[in-house]
């Protein structure tokens, strides 16, 4: 009897990891300086990751059927910060590229501007072109290079941005001195008097205080919208009103349609209250044990 | 006893030498980054300074070897290590742009911050050998311990920095305590030296 239930056991083991074999199928891998970089694809999915079997987060991901939809809501956060919060953008820095997806929808919805993205590795560049449909123009360039190299660089050549969009962090490992009040302080310094800030941060963890903190001591009030992650969003000059952010949600509604994102939910998701712990420490370069701290 | 000083001098120099390598990143990250690089130029500044302070160290226990001047080497190991605080601020600003390469830019910083402290560092291990052998046939079992105690405390150093240290206090509070402890270890050296020639 024990024998035969071991059998059906073991059958019934291997039925189910050959079945999970089959969703989920690594169809590119390349090891960079930093990390092995990785495409997967499920279905009709396919998405980028830095860890085996996507465990610890996906980095980005786009439907094959309909490659021009956001597969990820904090894409769409990104994107509906950019463009309800800054008034005219004409120049904007992504730091960290990843698939590609936010610059690429970004060359579309606003023609006129051109778009710098910082990354440091270039594995990820190259699997982006290769698998994420991500082409560079002369509007839409990448720079290889440590995103606070490239910030303090830009401040000394006194570039100013009317969007920075901060996204160079993954689920595994923060950059550390990409999230002290001292580099902020230098981003704040690249970004035009109507400037806006958008940043994917932390939902969890006890890094969210930190992380509020840090950002308030900084640009002072700012929107949070929250799904899976959170999106930081503020301008130079103080909040936008949300009358305003309304109005632009209302102009680009059909544009952003076309990425799979709905305007209209969007902007509500904009939420100004403080519901972080305000007497957590701010980090900064003396102190920013930001991995120790996200746990 | 003093046998015992002198492992705990070689424990507390590989305690310090791991510390201050571990915050150099810290210390690099705002004007170099954090790629790859600039781990590559501390590590090997790091290993050049200890191999070559071996080789002084070793030649300079030759010329009569005593407890005080190992005590000696512990605390210019410190006070060499405390311009690094300094110097971490706006002169490494200049030098990322007086060399905008990330790889040889990070190199001369790590040279600049931590190659005296790292090489006088590197002195203490063979000095202490010195001290410790007592004869021939027991010169290899010396070495090994001694080389034991000095990695031991590399790693302790390692280990407590970065899971420890850097979430409890600001790196220049860890720098300055480093060197605090060094100077007071290299005080009861002296004092035991002096006591005991």
């Amino acid at each position: 009897m024990k024998p035969f239930a071991l059998l059906i056991a073991a059958t019934a083991a291997l039925l189910l990891t050959a079945t999970a074999r089959a969703e989920l199928t690594l169809v590119h891998s390349e090891r960079s300086l930093y990390r092995e970089v990785l495409v997967y694809e499920q279905g009709s999915e396919r998405c980028m990751c830095f860890t085996r079997q996507c465990r610890i987060g996906r980095q980005s991901c786009i439907d094959l059927r309909r490659p021009d939809q956001f597969a990820l809501n904090y894409t769409r956060m990104m994107l509906a910060g950019t463009l309800f919060a800054s008034p005219d953008p004409k120049r904007i820095l992504i730091m960290g590229l990843g698939g590609g997806s936010i610059p690429t929808a970004l060359k579309t919805l606003l023609p006129n501007a051109q778009v710098d993205v910082v990354e440091i590795d270039p594995a990820v560049t190259r699997v982006a072109r290769k698998f994420f449909n991500f082409v560079e123009t002369p509007k839409l360039n990448v720079t290889e290079l440590d995103g606070r190299v490239f910030v303090k660089r830009a401040l000394r050549t006194g570039q100013k941005y009317d969007v920075v969009l901060l996204d160079a962090f993954d689920h595994e490992y923060i950059p550390e001195h990409l999230l002290t009040k001292e580099f902020l302080t230098e981003v704040k310094g690249i970004l035009g008097p109507r400037g806006v800030i958008v940043a994917n941060t932390f939902s969890l963890s006890k890094l969210y205080d930190h992380e509020s903190t840090t950002y308030a001591a900084v640009f002072g009030p700012f929107y949070n919208l929250t799904r899976e992650n959170r999106v930081i969003v503020t301008r130079m000059d103080g909040l936008p009103p949300m009358a305003e952010l309304r109005e632009r949600a209302v102009k680009f509604a059909p544009g952003l349609q076309r990425f799979g994102a709905n305007a209209g939910q969007l902007v509500e998701l904009f939420d100004p209250s403080v519901t972080w712990d305000t007497s957590a420490r701010v980090l900064t370069d003396q102190y920013s044990p930001a991995n120790l701290l996200n746990r | 006893m003093m046998r015992l000083l002198i492992h705990g001098i070689a424990l507390w120099s590989g305690f310090f030498v791991m510390g201050i390598e571990l915050l150099g990143g810290r210390l690099l990250s705002p004007n170099f980054g954090s790629s790859i690089y600039v781990w590559g130029a501390i590590i090997t500044v790091f290993m050049l300074a200890l191999s070559l302070g071996y080789l002084a160290g070793g030649r300079w226990s030759k010329d009569s070897p005593s407890l005080s001047r190992l005590a000696l080497l512990l605390g210019l190991a410190a006070l060499t290590s405390l311009p690094v605080l300094p110097l971490s601020g706006e002169p490494l600003e200049h030098l990322a742009i007086a060399i905008p390469d990330p790889r040889f830019g990070a190199l001369t910083a790590a040279t600049l911050l931590f190659f005296v402290p790292t090489f006088i560092s590197g002195m203490v291990s063979p000095y202490c050998v010195r001290l410790i052998v007592d004869g021939e046939t027991t010169a290899g079992h010396r070495a090994g311990q001694l080389y034991f105690v000095s990695t031991f405390g590399s790693a302790a150093g390692t280990l407590l920095t970065s899971f420890y240290l850097v979430l409890w206090f600001e790196v220049n509070a860890i720098l300055l305590s480093l060197a605090a402890i060094s100077i007071a270890l290299s005080l009861v050296g002296l004092a035991a030296g002096r006591k005991r020639p």
